[in-house]
């Protein structure tokens, strides 16, 4: 248990109960550090970032100083476009922030467009969350009023506007480059990389950065401490705290702000102050340390410290810091069949191997629960994955344009690899009763 | 290592399959690999849309220095250096893959489909797919096809997803009327509820569907593709002249499909030349003629109809033959009937146009431009003349293309809105009559400050801004916005801008398909064959002709108006059908009325032919060979595919047999025989053969491309030279090694160049070719003073209409959208009327109840219809004379 001295720094209002008031935030030194920003060079705010080796939050944790230097220079206009399309499967961490903070959010995006040079900037909150979106919305309306956003903001010759707009219910727009389509009003389809990289051609093709919820809800801390302070928390590669999504069968589940690097699964998972153990403190089966697509861990990786560069040699990821929690009454099966449904059902359609890919693997995996299952089975599946995911390896090979197809190949390969006599099990139980495989008739087809 | 076409400079050395290519810079690896003779599968992909890397077919392994990673190659550009795999094991591994993938869920009813035998699903799968699907499970199931048009149905169980008819629709088209609808494996292609797929190119979906997803209603269950013969041709659906292959199978018309060539389609084709391929094996062709009796037209022997007519020719006297039509006819035909009007009757009363066209000075004689160079990236492009998506679809589409991807500046004058002005940077709405001033205007020196021609000082001085400002010369599509106002006015604002500007180049925009055809071969008052007035060609045709017309004759109005009086014998339509098309409705039927004899030469009855003497039953497109000539002036083969109904004949035989009957023999029996002769005496087209046409299938721009006459001679004269020169230097060589070769060559070239110039002055006098025709600078027109409380009409077309090739067709005749008064809105509120409201609509021709609407697109003002519409007869209301037609409209009420 090694988490002790470090201060809560993105859920330090969590705990009252108007914590999403201007009122609230101002009282709780909110908006001084955009004060402080504006009496500093945008290059030095940006600096300041560097310095606190901030990784993003949304899954692919790159550094958030390397990625604001991408856009090209003097290429005007630029856009922000806030990342709050989160929906990955376990992960809402995202989503209290919104809901609990939403100024502290507001501020980082105002401090990330000051140090980048937007005039402009987008909050893509998923169409689900409407309180977040309703606390958003009164949080910039309040904001604006206040004279934080708008036209010349605190008297400075710095202008920007906030641009609040809602998801149509697609775990791709998680995606950045579908959720540039999607924003500019289009089906939330991925666009090919290269050539549209965001930060070169990105919302209606000019230079975007697109920064998760959390990532931007740090730099208010970051500006008024300074990015030094910050980089004295967590380990070497992974700077400063986290949070992170505990869910399954554990019993208090919840999101958790730790320092990152330090704190290990088995801390998360079974220390009092966060997840509390397995429910009926039955034993471990595996975990997912990464949100959905991420491959699987199994008891022997408790003790890997949540920080990036092991989990990665480890074979997984931090991802979006969502922990699923499986127990030992976990059908292994069912578990892959529920995750890879998941991902069969949000594939955007665009790709073939992921559109048609998914699909099949979930019928596949759905005909083996249903006693259905031929031996040959276990090599289609693989096989399947392969097509989607050439070489099934980590980190993913991918025949699609986005990661979302071979998503649906970690839970696949991590079950198969792992809990093998299961699906063998349920193979040799249906050849005992099994006669054929059903033909359904379609269903009554008018013609026209 | 394959023989590559890309210049060595700015290109780009890539490794494919070991193999060095020569890429052009920035090109698609897809497209580099395929030249370099490496075919990568693909279905989304296609060479004239943006690439989506949708289907995932086309995945190679690309190892652009950072080791090999499968990529799409329709996505990635040629960068030096990139080694790329298309047969490695993983390759093969992902496409076998993909092609599981797309075939998991396909119904494969092959048996049943249309495009089964050329379908690249099937090809592919035969080529580079697994041999057998391992899914056993339940395949996704939809609705057998559903109508998605008039035209087009889709069958969404066989549809892959590749984005390439919704690709078409928002790109290419501009119609974004299907689209993807649902997620993932619920994917589908639709339209959007209650709104059809009402495009002009639906059909082209059809075309470029991987699948039988997308099929078309007239083709459906007619053939199979090996039952198919196929021949290319060019279609006479407008004068675009776009390039089709024909396919049949029984010695009947199945469809025609576009053929890309670069120059003119792109491969793309609008649905009325499309499905005009149901116009060969229409209800009603005529396969015998037929002659009045007394109880109508009856079917007749063709030695009596022709001697009937060449009877009615031998006993009028030749200003008292008329000749009306040529447009549907073969350049052979139209050369052919030339021949026999102008040469042998004598009667120069000919013309191809039905007062709804251009003089033909202005068509023939003005500097004009191709399609290529009116899109030319950065260019500026002028529309004075008709919405080109009404009338030249094809073309319509390639402007879209240039202003939407070329940076190509359009400007647009026309009295009302079309289809192309929302393309547009600037879009005036003159009123009728008032273009020339509106022209003079917009060509001054100095901005206006105040409102001309019903058009505001602001937007006349933006437009003029962008003119000023064009690069280069101005590129004018130049026809006929409304046929309710004088052509004078349109002539008028030409000339005030070429006056202007000197170096701005034309495209005459006239509808009809081979009319260029027709009045390059002299189908028209004043003309001869080879763009030579009859003036200038006079000398020149008296050598190869029988006869020469006197004096300039009478064109379709003066020939209309003659017979009228009663100084019409014999009128011959030539596929014309005056009552329908001339834009003065009470001139046709009185001209119709006086003629004695009419004789139609046509491939289907109309409301002119009804009222023949003799109807001779010629054989149309598809069932003759020959050439045709689009609006650039392009030639290109016409083919015969199929067999003539019944005893129908070709119109140049059909002009043949007339001679002879008279007397004369035209000297041909055989297309390539009048083509032979048309390249030997038509002065603009000296030099073209069946044998240069063969060697070029996107057609020959005339005189463009045609050999110099005179070159020629130089070159001859040049060989010569240079077997003299050598013959020289070997005789010096002999006396004097050490000759130096430039200066003997450069003395002995000098002393035969005086003899070239002798022998070129001696055959330029003894042949004393004209010189073709030029334009007419026009006057100035004056409309009449605004009156208030009238409206000027403007008459336009639609794509779909009362005409021959729309109606003989079972699915493009209930296209034809009708018409009404359409009215600014602020004039329909004036009114007082609702929707639809019938009111009165008098012209001091006639009154018409027609019903009204509002429509945007109408200025203040002005009241628009369109013409050759069921119900009602638009063209009563024009009197051809007026400058502009004046209406009062009234509520019935």
């Amino acid at each position: 248990m090694s988490t002790t001295e470090v201060p809560r720094i993105i859920t330090s209002r969590f705990d009252y109960e108007d914590s999403f008031t201007l009122a609230r935030y101002e009282a709780t030194g909110g908006y001084q550090a955009l004060r402080k920003a504006l009496g500093m060079a945008p290059s030095a705010v940006a600096d300041e970032v560097k310095s606190a080796s901030l990784l993003g939050r949304g899954g692919a944790g790159f550094p958030a100083g390397v990625k604001w230097g991408l856009a090209p220079a003097e290429v005007w206009p630029r856009y922000l476009v806030v990342n709050g399309d989160e929906s990955e499967p376990g992960t809402y961490k995202d989503r209290l922030l919104m809901e609990l903070d939403p100024h502290q959010l507001i501020e980082g995006v105002l401090l990330a467009c000051y140090a980048i040079g937007c005039g402009q900037a987008f909050l893509y909150v998923r169409g689900e969350m409407p309180l977040a979106q309703e606390r958003i919305a009164t949080a910039l309306n309040d904001a604006y009023a206040a004279g934080y956003i708008g036209r010349n903001i605190l008297g400075s010759d710095f202008s920007v506007d906030v641009v609040l707009s809602w998801g149509a219910g697609a775990y791709i727009v998680g995606e950045e480059t579908a959720l540039i389509e999607s924003l500019e009003g289009n089906r939330g389809m991925p666009r090919l990389k290269p050539p549209y990289f965001p930060a070169a051609k990105g919302l209606y093709m000019q230079p975007t950065i697109v920064n998760n919820v959390e990532t931007l809800s740090n730099l208010p801390w970051i500006v008024s401490n300074g990015g030094e302070a910050f980089a004295a928390f967590g380990a070497e590669t992974s700077r400063g705290t986290r949070m992170f999504a505990v869910s399954g069968h554990v019993k208090t589940p919840g999101v958790f702000e730790v320092e990152y690097g330090v704190t290990t699964f088995r801390d998360l998972i079974f220390s009092p102050q966060y997840g509390g153990g397995i429910r009926n403190d039955n034993a471990i089966k595996a975990f997912i340390p990464g949100g959905a697509s991420a491959p699987w861990f199994f008891e022997e990786h408790l003790d890997l410290p949540l920080e990036k560069v092991t989990v990665d040699r480890a074979g997984s990821m931090l991802g979006s810091g969502a922990i699923v929690v499986m127990d030992e009454t976990t059908d292994a099966v069912k578990a892959c069949l529920r995750l890879v449904r998941f991902f069969s059902r949000e594939s955007c359609g665009k790709c073939t191997p992921c559109r048609e890919g998914t699909t099949w693997l979930e019928k596949i995996l759905q005909r083996i629960l249903d006693g259905y299952g031929r031996p040959s089975d276990l090599a289609l599946l693989m096989d399947v994955c392969d097509n989607i995911s050439p070489g099934i390896a980590w980190p993913p090979k991918q025949t699609t344009i986005c990661p979302l197809g071979p998503s649906a190949v970690s839970p696949i390969a991590s079950a198969i690899e792992r809990f093998r006599p299961e699906f063998d099990a349920r193979i040799t139980q249906a050849e005992q009763t099994r006669i054929s495989v059903p033909v359904a008739f379609p269903k009554a087809v008018t013609h026209a | 290592m394959p023989e590559s076409e890309a210049p060595a400079v700015d290109g780009v050395v890539v490794e494919i399959n070991g193999l060095e290519v020569i890429a052009r810079k920035g090109e698609l690896l897809i497209d580099a690999a395929e030249r370099a003779g490496t075919y990568i599968p693909r279905f989304c992909y296609h060479e004239r849309m943006k690439p989506v890397g949708m289907c995932r077919m086309c995945l190679v392994e690309v190892d652009s220095g950072r080791g090999p990673a499968l990529q799409p190659s329709c996505m990635i550009e040629c960068t030096p250096g990139m080694k790329v795999e298309t047969e490695s094991e993983i390759t093969k591994k992902a496409q076998d893959g993909v092609l599981e993938f797309l075939l998991l869920n396909h119904p494969l009813d092959c048996p049943v489909c249309d495009k089964g035998g050329e379908c690249p699903l099937q090809d592919q799968t035969m080529a580079y797919g697994p041999g057998e699907s391992r899914m056993v499970e339940e395949k996704r199931h939809k609705e057998k096809p559903i109508p998605i048009s008039e035209l087009v149905l889709l069958d969404r169980e066989r549809c892959i997803l590749c984005d390439r008819c919704t690709r078409f629709a928002k790109d290419v088209a501009g119609d974004p009327l299907i689209h993807f609808i649902h997620r993932g494996n619920n994917t589908e292609v639709n339209t959007f509820p209650d709104e059809p797929f009402a495009s002009y190119f639906s059909g082209n979906t059809v075309q470029i569907c991987p699948v039988g997803a997308l099929t078309a209603s007239p083709y459906r269950f007619k053939a199979r593709p090996w039952d198919l013969e196929t021949t290319e041709s060019t279609c006479q659906g407008c004068s675009v002249g776009c390039r089709i292959s024909i396919d049949s199978s029984r010695d009947q018309v199945q469809r025609y499909s576009g053929v890309d060539i670069d120059p003119v389609n792109w491969g793309w084709l609008c649905d009325k030349g499309r499905f005009s391929s149901e116009t060969v094996n229409a209800e009603g062709r005529l396969s015998e003629p037929l002659m009045r009796t007394a109880a109508g037209l009856a079917p007749a022997r063709w030695s009596d109809a022709l001697s009937a007519a060449a009877a009615a020719l031998a006993a009028a006297s030749p200003t008292s033959i008329a000749v009306i039509g040529g447009a549907r006819l073969t350049n052979e035909d139209a050369y052919a009937w030339a021949k026999l009007a102008k040469g042998v009757l004598g009667t120069d009363n000919v013309d191809a146009q039905l007062a709804d066209g251009l003089p033909v000075d202005a068509v023939l004689g003005l500097p004009c431009t191709t399609i290529d160079e009116l899109c030319a990236p950065g260019g500026t492009v002028l529309l004075l003349g008709p919405d080109p998506k009404e009338e030249l679809p094809v073309l319509f589409l390639r402007l879209r293309h240039a202003v939407e991807n070329d940076r190509v500046t359009l400007l647009e004058i026309s009295p009302r809105a079309t289809g192309i002005s929302s393309l547009a940077r600037a879009s005036l709405q003159p009123r009728p009559g008032e273009t020339g001033e509106l022209m003079r205007a917009l060509t001054a020196s100095s901005d206006t400050d105040r409102e001309i021609a019903g058009v505001s000082a602001d937007r006349i001085n933006a437009a003029r801004a962008l003119l000023a400002a064009a690069n280069g010369p101005v590129k004018v599509v130049l026809g006929r916005a409304s046929l309710s106002e004088s052509v004078s006015v349109t002539l008028d604002a030409a000339t005030v801008l070429l006056g202007a500007r000197p170096d701005t180049v034309f495209l005459p925009a006239l509808r009809r398909a081979n009319i260029h055809g027709a009045l390059d071969m002299g189908l028209a008052p004043g003309m001869l064959p080879g763009r030579v007035t009859l003036d200038a060609g006079r000398n020149w045709f008296a050598e190869c002709w029988p006869t020469v017309p006197a004096a300039p004759g009478l064109d379709t109005i003066g020939i209309l108006e003659a017979a009228a009086a009663g100084n019409i014998d014999v009128l011959v339509l030539l596929g014309a059908d005056p009552l329908a098309d001339v834009p003065d409705a009470e001139l046709a039927e009185r001209g119709l009325a006086g003629a004695r004899t009419i004789i139609s030469v046509d491939t289907l009855l109309n409301a002119s032919s009804l009222r023949a003497d003799i109807v001779l039953a010629a054989a149309g497109f598809a069932e003759k060979a020959g050439t045709t000539t689009n609006l650039e002036g392009r030639v290109s083969a016409l083919s015969q595919r199929v067999t003539p109904p019944g005893t129908a004949r070709a119109d140049w035989v059909l002009a043949s047999e007339l001679a002879t009957r008279l007397g004369a023999d035209l000297g041909f029996t055989t297309p390539n025989e009048i083509l032979a002769e048309i390249g030997s005496v038509a002065p603009s087209h000296l030099g073209l053969s069946l044998d240069l046409l063969a060697g070029a299938p996107d057609g020959l721009l005339v005189p463009a491309d045609l050999p110099e006459p005179i070159e020629e001679l130089l070159e001859e004269l040049a060989e010569e030279l240079v077997d003299q020169t050598a013959a020289d230097v070997s005789t010096d060589a002999a006396s004097d090694g050490e000759t130096a070769e430039g200066a003997e060559s450069g003395e002995g070239g000098e002393e035969v160049d005086s003899t070239v110039l002798a022998e070129i002055e001696l055959a330029e006098s003894a042949a004393a070719q004209p010189s073709t025709v030029t334009f007419i600078p026009a006057a100035v027109v004056s409309a009449p003073p605004v009156d208030s409380y009238s409206f000027r009409l403007v008459a336009t077309r639609k794509l779909y209409d009362q005409g021959t090739i729309v109606q003989s067709g079972n699915h493009l005749a209930g296209l034809a959208p009708g018409t009404s008064v359409r009215v600014s809105p602020y004039d329909f509120d004036r009114l007082g009327v609702a929707p639809g409201d019938t009111v009165s609509v008098r012209s001091p021709r006639t009154t018409l109840m027609m019903p009204i609407h509002a429509d945007s697109g109408v200025s203040r003002g002005t009241a628009a219809v369109v013409l050759n519409q069921a119900d009602y007869r638009v063209s009563e209301l024009m009197n051809i004379a007026d400058v502009v037609t004046e209406l009062r409209i009234e509520t019935t009420k």
